[in-house]
């Protein structure tokens, strides 16, 4: 499988995302700078964290602009698995693919730790090897990750279960003291209706590896693989997507 | 002409930002400063002398730019 990742002025974690997908997994991986419009036969795309367009004006919102968003806007549409990690998540929230916004972190402080997240939905393309209920353990690094939808907008996403992962203690108990950053719902991740775009605000690309202080960020990408090579019954059809 | 755009942040949205600076400036003895919403402002130059051409311009760019319609209102100023 080909993995683009996509770099914008001002991503940092395009090497890490890059890194898992190549050399933790043994895939394809390509770059694909910003300014291009060719997705380089990526079977699935991902928007890295970091400070894109060094977060000028909102986080995320120069970046919608970048021209690789139209064909990245296109992918989705094909039903193309499309996964945002961090500043990637605020980039596909200001560019409309998901529903909602990010706020400064309630306690205005910025966070990097390790956080304990609970997998609520597993037809996503980036969960689908999880179990529902399963508690990961992925490391957050942000200062805006307090995400917000309108009360109608949560009511849906809520309604649609679009909601892939929640902050919770370790035993995957939402409570507020283990939610970092204020979020609503305690919501980590989202994904579209279609389910085939996932963002999070925790780095699964920095938890690949024991050295780096657990595993549990593997799901994430073990999940993508089984859904671009098998199919199968949960999720959308994949196989299409890079046509 | 000259768009003032003010961007704030909807009355329904936590602005701990604006918390903050509310919290401060209690602990400076300023009591009677209730609250404070923290917010964005741009001044843009417009190509045009009509008001409604100046001021439907700013509420254009606003929508698709300046601000982001899920958290932030604005209001425009034009002269």
């Amino acid at each position: 499988m080909r993995f683009g990742v996509i770099v914008f002025p001002g991503s940092n974690c395009d090497e890490d995302a890059y890194y898992a997908a190549k050399d933790v997994f043994g895939q394809e991986a390509e770059y694909l700078w910003h300014k291009d419009t060719d997705l380089k036969g990526a079977d699935v795309l991902i928007l890295p964290g970091g400070f894109a367009h060094g977060d000028y004006l909102r986080t995320g919102a120069m970046a919608r602009f970048s021209p690789i968003m139209g064909p990245v806007r296109a992918f989705a549409g094909r039903g193309g698995p499309v996964l945002g990690i961090c500043n990637g998540f605020q980039i596909l929230l200001e560019s409309g693919l998901l529903p909602g916004a990010m706020l400064r972190n309630r306690g205005l402080k910025y966070r990097c730790e390790h956080v304990h997240l609970r997998v609520e939905q597993t037809d996503t393309p980036f969960t689908r090897v999880a179990h529902a209920g399963q508690v990961l353990r992925i490391p957050i690094g942000h200062g805006e990750g307090n995400y917000f939808a309108p009360v109608d907008t949560l009511k849906t996403i809520e309604a649609n279960r679009q909601v892939v992962l929640r902050y919770t203690d370790p035993n995957g108990v939402v409570s507020d003291e283990w939610n970092p950053n204020g979020s609503v719902n305690a919501i980590a991740a989202v994904c579209n209706e279609r389910r085939n775009v996932v963002g999070m605000m925790p780095h699964p690309e920095r938890a690949c590896e024991p050295l780096l202080g657990g595993v549990d960020g593997r799901v994430i990408f073990e999940s993508v693989l089984s859904a671009l090579t098998s199919g199968g019954s949960k999720g959308p059809a994949l196989q299409m997507a890079g046509q | 002409m000259r768009a003032r755009v003010f961007v704030t942040l909807k009355p329904s949205v936590f602005d701990p930002q604006g918390r903050t600076i509310a919290e401060a400036l209690h602990s400076l003895g300023y009591q009677n400063v209730e609250d404070v919403r923290q917010g964005k402002y741009f001044e843009l130059d417009l190509a045009t002398t009509e008001t409604a051409t100046a001021r439907a311009l700013a509420a254009e760019v606003a929508d698709k730019v300046l601000a982001n319609p899920v958290i932030e209102s604005y209001r425009i100023e034009v002269d």
